[in-house]
């Protein structure tokens, strides 16, 4: 199929984005990496969209410490994601994510916070975001916001962003010394979107739990965080197949991603602890 | 005149060695040429409404806002098309009993599936007649679907054609020697019930076809990307109603195939219709949504079977019922029948046994036709076969290499006729069967599988015997009554410059059909491969025939090329004879020179001969022949199908909390015959395989109960990619058929037929001892661990 958009724009700044956005009559949508997006409007699934171009606006790129936080800007690749050292070092749960997200064509487009601001329910960006407790930071016409990541996910494909308002980065805490992140998930060909997939963060102050591809936005287990923190696995796996809620497609059912959920699980936390499950 | 294969030293011995493709530089520097590359003036794109129900009435069709779109040329109803263009009905005489109803270019009064085209909207460019057929209206009054396979047959199930009178579209059984008995005296009898997923053959190209009518001279040309110019040549003129001699099908690169395009699809002719109706060039390339809606499904088939085996692990009898439902045609000209008459055919292939029933029962449903496609029906046949198989050896504590051993006609058995009445030249099972092991260290892995166990890691190791029909005779389709050439020809001929062309019938797919040729012809003449240019695809052009099906190019179209190729040779040597006053018998060509045959001394080069020939034939004595074109042709005689043969073995790994199967090696040993290309045939089988592995794990077509497709994208349709994909080895037995003088059988669609079957032993053999079972592909992790009971619903 063809792709029908409505028009296209180049912006040179933040400002002029929003500008742009704001002057296109409810129709403005920003094309960052287009890799969600391209291919819905192939499929003409989105149409008439008038474009506005941020892949070329210097400030929302590059990865930095400021303030103890790393703060890792909205066109970031996932490519760079996947090298970058400062993430490896204090976010190696996002190094680890990287890899499992489709292709390296798809990879050296793709940006994080499209795939934020997509909000897709099987992608691993958002789930990671909310595992490590990160703020999500964004401009609009009224200024600058910052969303916890706890409240910026609200349902599938749809988040706390509003219309007309850019996402231009994330922050998350530096990772502990002692912290450990890990990144576990199934899925039926290497870079597809998981079946189900977990993210464990194990700080000294305790666990923290995230989700994806198992509901309609990615989840922060808190029962099963709590089972985690009080030193019960099996009780953290029976929680975590309670608090999820996956629905079944062509690829597997609502009960296997249940059971897969508990069994991923399970191993995060024995390579954790370096017992076996 | 005779080629000693036997001596690789031979003079030109090109045909059994890796020679480069002529054509690889052009495709892989993006010079190829597939329909969708061509532009002609005035050429305008056609873009189907499609039905979006999967069994609807058509009532009025409203096109007024579709005909405001700026561009679109016009909006055609299937009425409209029925005025010029004849409907078709898919049935062959000896599959008797076969009916299908009428099918027309645009559905007429009711659509069938989800995707029959309904309305062509014309425009000068796709996206404006996208955008235009998206706002055609029309009204549709759903009807009640078929889509069960298993209950199509009951009463209370609608009739899909009330014309047809029921839902069976063709039933076969076929019975050899005393079923029953041989299954009461048995000493085990094994039982299960098999499935295999429905498919789509997802060529990177898709369907392209672009058609010209030119009403100057009465001719239409049809660009196509199709395996069978001739048969599609045939099929326009018969309806649309012109000579045959008055429409060209003209086939360049095409981008894989599969069998896919060896199909009659309504929208192609529809193209065609309209392009004759405007007189205007008319282009529709397929989208990958069209792709998975309207491209030919196949594989979908649901199997009892049963076996029955002495305590020695003898096959004493097998009962097959097997069950496919088509779609709401039977495809033309081929027909939807063959896949189940083929399971019929090859169940039990590899195995010396007497008592054997099988029946197919094929139904209609309102669902994408099936029809064929790579390795038909073998990877059906052979899952069950070897599945049934690996279990009477499970039941009797047997090795499965053992069980197979005991049962596997024996290398010096031949000729035989199977249970099936296949018969067969000569095969090479247990030749076969040793390369194998040896190639896959069997007792290692053994041993190896052994040991992990103990560490709670779940190997399995699978293996599958199979037979596979290649160089088929017109007992294939002809005898039917379908126009499908089961000869083929090749012209060749000499040009001043002492360079050779060759035309040849059978097709380039992308399969290196055009460089098996041309090794051939360069040894049948004595030239280097680069002197030879090879022409293929153009039915004005080549010799008639049949194009690219059933494994047949290179035993087929390689016979011919190789017959004409020495024909020229010896007119070439004739006039060298008569030039250097030499015997004809003490000349022969190499490397392009006329030569002293036992020499080896050069006498003279053929562009020397050449410019005699062409420019001073004034020289040559009158009356001596210089015909330096040949022409020669060939078919099959002798057996209705040259059979091959081949075994396969996966090793792999079961994850038994997750379900998921990792791959870890493959082998295929296999017996085409002559190997012309080694490279090209053991990519052939390595591509075949990885098709194979796909429906063993990945691939299958979802609906849900009212026939509404669910994953018609590349996102969801998962296709085999290569980080599952395992190192595959793959060795060969070689027995000619003596058919011909080449002596090559095809090998195409070995790896296709086999793989799935050594998949699913291989899984089976790592969950035996936790007693789980799986049969129904593809084998997805949540189907292993439901199995395994894993799974709470
Ligand atoms: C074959 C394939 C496989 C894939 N597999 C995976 C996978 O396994 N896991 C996974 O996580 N992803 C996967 N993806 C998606 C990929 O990660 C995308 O890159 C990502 O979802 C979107 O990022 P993008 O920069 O390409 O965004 P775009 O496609 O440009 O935009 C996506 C949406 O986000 C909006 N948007 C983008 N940036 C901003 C911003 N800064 N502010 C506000 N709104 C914005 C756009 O308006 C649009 O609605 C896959 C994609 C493909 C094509």
């Amino acid at each position: 199929m063809k792709a029908m958009a409505g028009g296209y724009a180049r912006a040179t700044d933040v400002q002029h984005a929003l500008d742009l956005l704001a002057g296109a009559d409810g129709m403005g949508r920003v094309l960052a990496g287009g890799q969600s997006l391209i291919a819905a409007m192939n499929m003409r699934l989105s149409t008439g969209d008038m474009l506005v171009d941020i892949s070329r606006i210097a400030d929302l790129r590059g990865v930095t410490v400021e303030e103890n936080r790393l703060r890792i800007g909205a066109l970031t690749r996932h490519a760079e994601i996947e090298t970058d050292p400062l993430i490896a070092e204090h976010a190696p749960l996002l190094t680890q994510a990287a890899g499992h997200i489709a292709h390296a064509a798809i990879r050296n487009r793709g940006t994080i916070g499209g795939a934020l601001a997509h909000a897709d329910p099987a992608a691993e960006f958002p789930a990671c975001v909310l595992a490590l407790g990160g703020m999500i930071h964004v401009q609009g016409p009224d200024g600058t916001r910052d969303i916890p990541a706890e409240d910026f996910f609200v349902d599938v494909f749809e988040t706390a962003l509003e219309d007309g308002v850019i996402l231009t980065a994330i922050t998350l805490p530096l990772a502990e010394a002692s912290e450990k992140h890990l990144l576990r998930e199934t899925a039926r060909r290497s870079g597809d979107y998981a079946l189900a997939g977990l993210c464990l963060v194990k700080r000294a102050a305790g666990h923290r739990l995230s989700a994806f591809s198992v509901g309609p936005r990615p989840l922060l287990a808190l029962a099963a965080m709590e089972r985690l923190d009080a030193g019960d696995i099996v009780g953290a796996v029976s929680a975590l197949r309670a608090e999820i809620d996956p629905t079944g497609d062509t690829q597997a059912s609502a009960a296997y991603r249940r059971h897969l959920a508990g069994v991923l699980l399970t191993r995060a936390m024995a390579e954790i602890t370096g017992e076996p499950a | 005149m005779t080629i000693s294969f036997g001596n690789p030293d031979r003079p030109n011995s090109y045909i059994g060695k890796t020679v480069p493709r002529p054509n690889a530089p052009r495709l892989v520097q993006g010079r190829g040429k597939y329909v969708d590359d061509i532009v002609l003036p005035r050429m305008a794109h056609v873009v189907f409404v499609r039905s979006p129900y999967a069994h609807a009435g058509i009532g009025s069709i409203n096109t007024v806002e579709a005909m405001a779109v700026k561009g679109v040329l016009r909006v055609f109803t299937g009425a409209d098309l029925a005025k010029v263009c004849t409907p078709w009905v898919a049935v062959l005489a000896h599959l008797k009993g076969l009916k299908s109803p009428p099918q027309h270019a645009l559905a007429v009064d009711r659509a069938c599936w989800v995707g029959d085209p309904v309305v062509a909207v014309v425009a000068n460019t796709r996206a404006a007649a996208e955008e235009a057929a998206a706002l055609v209206e029309v009204d549709y009054t759903p009807l009640p679907a078929v889509t069960d396979m298993m209950s199509a047959l009951d009463t209370d199930t609608p009739v899909l054609h009330p014309d047809m009178g029921d839902n069976l579209a063709f039933r076969r059984l076929h019975e050899e020697g005393d079923v029953d008995a041989a299954f009461a005296k048995a000493h085990k009898v094994v039982e299960a019930r098999f499935k295999t997923a429905r498919h789509t053959g997802v060529t990177l190209e898709p369907r392209s076809i672009l058609v010209d009518w030119n009403p100057a001279e009465a001719q239409m040309t049809a660009w196509h990307a199709t395996q069978a110019p001739h048969m599609m040549q045939t099929v326009l003129a018969k309806h649309l109603d012109l000579p045959e001699g008055r429409v060209r099908v003209i086939c360049d690169d095409v981008g894989g195939s599969y069998g896919i395009k060896v199909h009659v699809y309504p929208d192609e002719v529809a193209t065609a219709a309209i392009a004759k109706i405007m007189a205007r060039p008319i282009k529709f390339v397929a989208d990958r949504l069209e792709s998975f809606t309207t491209d030919i499904h196949a594989r979908d088939h649901e199997i009892g079977g049963r076996i029955a085996v002495d305590k020695d692990g003898k096959i004493l009898a097998m009962d097959i019922d097997d069950w496919t439902a088509i779609g709401a045609y039977s495809v033309y000209p081929r027909t939807s029948a063959i896949e189940g008459n083929q399971v019929v055919n090859l169940c039990g292939g590899p195995y010396d046994f007497a008592h054997y029933r099988a029946q197919t029962s094929v139904v209609f449903q309102n669902k994408t036709p099936t029809c064929q496609y790579r390795a038909v029906g073998h990877p059906i046949a052979v899952a069950v076969t070897e599945g049934l198989v690996d279990m009477a050896a499970a039941a009797l504590d047997m090795d499965p290499v053992e069980i197979r051993r005991r049962n596997m006609y024996a290398d010096d058995a031949y000729p035989v006729t199977s249970p099936a009445k296949m018969r067969f030249e000569g095969l090479s099972h247990h030749a076969s069967m040793t390369k194998l092991l040896e190639l896959m260290d069997y007792d290692g892995l053994r041993a190896e599988q052994a040991e992990l166990r103990k560490k709670g890691i779940h190997r399995g190791i699978g293996i599958a015997s199979f037979i596979e029909l290649t160089n088929p005779s017109p007992f294939m389709y002809g005898i039917g009554g379908a126009r499908i050439s089961a000869q083929d020809g090749c012209t060749v001929r000499m040009d001043p410059d002492g360079s050779i062309v060759a035309l040849s019938g059978v097709t380039e797919q992308g399969q290196g059909t055009e460089a098996m040729l041309s090794q051939i012809v360069a040894e049948g003449v004595g030239v280097s491969p680069a002197k030879v240019r090879v022409i293929t695809g153009d039915t004005q052009v080549t010799p008639y025939g049949g194009g690219t099906w059933a494994s047949r190019g290179a035993g087929i179209g390689g016979e011919a090329a190789l017959q004409s190729a020495m024909a020229l040779k010896a007119s070439i040597l004739e006039v060298a004879g008569s030039m250097l006053q030499s015997p004809v018998e003490a000349l022969d060509i190499r490397d392009g020179q006329v030569v002293d045959s036992a020499t080896g001394e050069a006498r003279m080069p053929l562009e020397e001969l050449g410019r005699i020939v062409y420019f001073r034939g004034d020289t040559l004595p009158k009356g001596l022949p210089r015909e330096l074109v040949q022409t020669r042709h060939f078919i099959t005689s002798d057996y209705p199908f040259a059979f091959t043969n081949g075994v396969q073995a996966s090793y792999l790994e079961v994850d038994i909390g997750t379900g998921e199967v990792k791959l870890l090696k493959h082998w295929c040993v296999e017996d085409c015959g002559r190997i012309i290309n080694p490279q090209l045939v053991d990519e052939q089988i390595r591509g075949g395989i990885v098709q194979g592995l796909g429906g063993a794990l990945f691939e299958e077509i979802h609906y849900d109960e009212d026939g509404q497709l669910l994953n018609g994208s590349m996102a969801d349709y998962l296709v085999p990619m290569a980080a599952e994909m395992p190192d595959m080895v793959v060795g060969h037995v070689e027995t000619p058929t003596m058919e011909s003088a080449l002596g090559a059988k095809g090998a195409g669609e070995a790896g296709t037929a086999g793989a799935p079957a050594a998949v699913m032993n291989a899984i089976n053999d790592a969950l035996r001892p936790i007693g789980a079972q799986v049969t129904a592909m593809p084998f997805t992790p949540e189907r292993i661990l439901r199995a395994m009971g894993q799974i709470e619903d």
